[in-house]
């Protein structure tokens, strides 16, 4: 076990592994990721062992409850990007497609889908789960893909429902999934044939917040120019907010990160050499090209100093009010940056373009996700009219690497990094 | 059968029969995208609701606004919308169903202007009480939001009268349904596909007249039983709007008696209880009739359902037709598989992308695939 998830890690840490181990070096108090993710693999695939409850929940789920009620949260997604990053991703789809899954479907349905029936991807499979929790927040997809799931392993499933918000986050959506909280916490009371214990839940709240809190301001010491880090680490960086938000070594974790990251920009360190452009990256990563992405934007002296995907798990800090949060957690679960309105996604990607101050936007236009991505043409034109920042689309899919097209999408970045350059000459002039 | 002209001549330019239609009542026109649009109340605010089918071809406007990757209904519909066809509309409303209808919605609010533009975001889940409570709770909104769009007031009384004359169309349309399930050979496959697109354009009492004058005629004129060598089919899928394919099967051998269709059975299945409040009862419809895949009633239901439609019209064998880049319904394809199979029921997966493949291969395909039966 310890060994598989040390050969994934390498895998997914050589892109940056320069940087790393500067980073693990300042982390002599604190555990480093890769101890984290061992204990937390380990503990979620002895769960049988111990008597503890397991639950796979999707990633913009509200995993609070869980961990108040000692469930260990296991989530199919991170999974898919482990599976992006070791390339394992072909074969799995493959796989489902035989099974039936049209290939058009989400490819981290498609290879949790399939790593379920032969036990596959880099650990040997998830520990099977005890419950399903399923939050439609970012997609009509994971409904789908957890009713499937629900079948196959015959657990019961729980759907928290957050109605999308085109324009408006509406009363009646507000009192909607206010009342379904309260059956995921009876829900939870069933499973675990145990009194909800909402003083945990108050506790493990307040810390999820803190940890968002922390995980902004990591993300915005990349406002700094040079940027001391790059959208790839946070890529990286952000398992942790995704999985184990709530817990109090997350805090730790992410307290030596900051404390690293406003080192390196009181010292003037930049994460690209020689950093002259900045970039906005759109979508999830394209993990199975990480390494190749982050070399080929470096090598322009272009650092992609922020994204939309890692942001949306603190995006939604603002609607924490009052003194009970678990008032707040109707409105923070359901706002999120993929449920709402495209026009509403371009504003708050035009307040990054200006926040971090960048020279162009990359939207990866990710066949996988299509919430994600239709509406893309739209946010890119607005953009375009609003900010005049040069804009390229690139099309592949963030685990499925058989459809990548490396030598199209190079030349494409290189044209792009021509036009952004002649840009910042004539505005020199 | 004289009568069925007037249904066939509305939807070979439903677009015309729509600019006439306003033009002599000085009605609005409401575009709407699916059969959970609760149509009702729309009727009632004394728009006529226009169901877009969008087209199947030559998208191109839509390439500025969707990707290739999109599902050719939603990008045949926004093609339609962008082009200025649909001018005659004065408002737009979308049902919340799957990703890709969502972010039309929010793509045809930017780009297409009418004059008003109606979400409704529905329950995805329609099996618990506050599941119920919400759409309740929506159906208001949206009756709200209508009544400012279309500067009217929705009485009960006027939500009432609708709900009885849809209520009367659905239970003709079902008893059509039934009676083409024992006398096929009285109604052509395309005739068929013709009425069931005119009842979601046509003025809704007009049609319920014609539909009445059609199936009195019918119960008259003797014959037309099923040819004892033909194979029944049931088709099933989001939407069909290849009449062809209705033809295809019957030079195939097969004929189709029943399906499971957004534009088909799923949109006439449900009686609205017109005792209860006008509301709860168009509510208390959208969960009991049989639901589309974007939407969740249980784990196995959709296959129950369809395995009773296959024994209920005692067909032998199942027609899916799979939309390209339709998620919903390719996730639900293998284990409903699984079912029939186990089931013993035949069934044929066609996919199915802008357009159908050439009518010479379709008809070898159903012609290998009625063989088995
Ligand atoms: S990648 Fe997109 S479609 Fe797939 S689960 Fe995530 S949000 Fe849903
Ligand atoms: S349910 Fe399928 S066919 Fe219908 S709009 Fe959505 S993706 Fe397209």
């Amino acid at each position: 076990m310890k060994k598989q998830i040390l050969e994934f890690l390498k895998t997914i840490l050589i892109f940056s592994f320069g940087k790393f181990k500067k980073f693990t070096l300042r982390f002599k108090k604190t555990k480093t990721m890769k101890d984290m993710m061992i204990v937390y693999y380990s503990e979620a695939k002895s769960a049988r062992l111990t008597g503890k409850k397991v639950a796979w929940i999707t990633s913009g789920g509200p995993v609070e409850p869980l961990l108040a009620m000692g469930i260990i949260p296991v989530y199919p997604e991170n999974y898919g990007a482990m599976i992006g990053a070791s390339k394992m991703g072909g074969g799995l789809c493959e796989k489902a497609e035989a099974m039936g899954y049209s290939s058009d479907l989400c490819s981290y349905a498609r290879a949790d889908i399939a790593c379920a029936t032969i036990n596959g991807g880099p650990l040997q499979g998830l520990p099977k789960p005890d419950m399903l929790v399923c939050c439609n927040n970012i997609c009509g997809t994971v409904l789908k893909w957890y009713e499937v799931q629900a079948r196959y392993f015959n657990v019961p499933l729980f759907i928290l429902d957050t109605p999308i918000c085109h324009t408006e986050y509406t009363p009646e959506i507000a009192k909607y999934v206010r009342s379904q909280f309260d059956e995921y916490f009876a829900f939870l009371e069933s499973a675990c044939k145990r009194k909800f214990n909402y003083d945990r839940l108050n506790e493990v709240l307040l810390r999820s917040f803190q940890t968002q809190v922390l995980w902004q301001e990591i993300l915005d010491t990349t406002t700094n120019k040079p940027s001391p880090m790059t959208a790839f680490d946070a890529f990286f960086h952000m398992a942790l907010i995704v999985t184990l938000r709530g817990t109090p070594e997350v805090i730790d974790y992410y307290t030596a990160l900051l404390a690293t990251m406003k080192e390196r920009v009181t010292r003037g360190i930049g994460a690209v050499p020689n950093e002259k452009y900045r970039l906005l990256w759109d979508n999830i990563p394209i993990w199975h090209r990480m390494k190749w992405l982050s070399q080929k934007f470096a090598s322009q002296s272009a650092c992609l100093v922020a994204d939309t995907y890692t942001s949306a798990w603190c995006g939604t800090l603002k609607y924490v009010s009052g003194d009970n949060p678990i008032d707040s957690l109707a409105e923070v679960y359901t706002r999120i940056y993929l449920n709402i309105g495209v026009d509403e996604m371009a504003k708050m990607i035009i307040a990054m373009i200006d926040k971090y101050d960048v020279d162009g936007l990359v939207l990866h236009s990710n066949r996988s996700c299509k919430p994600y991505s239709f509406g893309q043409l739209d946010i890119q034109r607005i953009v375009e009219q609003e900010r005049g920042i040069p804009c390229l689309m690139i099309e592949a899919d963030m685990a499925d690497e058989r459809s990548f097209s490396e030598s199209q999408i190079s030349t494409r970045i290189d044209a792009f990094m021509e036009i952004i350059k002649e840009r910042e000459e004539t505005s020199k002039k | 059968m004289e009568k069925i002209t007037e249904f066939k001549n509305i939807i070979t330019d439903s677009y015309a029969y729509c600019r006439k239609y306003k033009e002599e009542t000085g009605k609005k026109i409401v575009g709407y995208t699916c059969s959970y649009t609760p149509e009702e109340i729309i009727y009632a605010a004394g728009a006529l609701p226009f169901r877009l089918f969008g087209t199947n071809e030559g998208i191109h406007l839509a390439d500025a606004n969707l990707q290739s990757y999109c599902c050719s209904l939603v990008r045949g519909i926004l093609e339609e919308g962008l082009s200025g066809r649909l001018d005659f509309l004065d408002g737009a409303v979308f049902p919340h169903t799957c990703d890709s209808f969502q972010r039309l919605s929010d793509i045809w609010r930017i780009n297409v202007a009418h004059k008003f533009h109606l979400d409704i975001v529905l329950p995805v889940k329609l099996n618990t009480a506050s599941a119920r409570q919400y759409m309740i709770d929506i159906l208001e909104k949206f009756k709200k939001d209508l009544e400012h769009a279309l500067s009217v007031k929705i009485t009960d009384a006027m939500l009432s009268d609708t709900i009885k004359t849809y209520n009367q169309i659905r239970a003709l349309m079902r008893k059509l349904y039934a009676i083409r399930a024992q006398r096929t050979e009285i109604i052509s496959g395309r005739d068929f596909h013709s009425i069931i697109k005119a009842a979601m354009i046509m003025d809704r009492p007009l049609f319920l007249k014609t539909l009445g004058e059609v199936i009195a005629q019918i119960e008259k004129a003797p014959g037309g039983e099923i040819k004892s060598d033909a194979k029944r089919i049931v088709l099933a899928g989001s939407i069909c709007s290849h009449p062809d394919i209705y033809d295809i099967i019957e030079n195939a051998g097969g004929v189709v008696v029943w399906d499971d269709l957004c534009t088909g059975s799923r949109y006439f299945d449900g009686v609205l209880d017109e005792k209860a409040s006008p509301l709860a009862a168009i509510a208390q419809r959208y969960l009991d009739r049989p639901i589309c895949p974007a939407k969740h009633a249980g784990l196995t239901d959709r296959g129950e359902n369809i395995v009773r439609i296959v024994r209920e019209s005692k067909a032998d064998g199942i027609v899916f037709l799979l939309l390209k880049f339709c998620d919903p319904h390719a996730f639900d394809y293998p284990y409903i598989k699984e079912m029939l199979d186990k089931e013993n029921i035949p069934c044929m997966l066609l996919d199915m992308e802008e357009q159908l493949p050439a009518a010479g291969q379709l008809q070898t395909r159903f012609e290998t695939f009625i063989q088995i039966l």
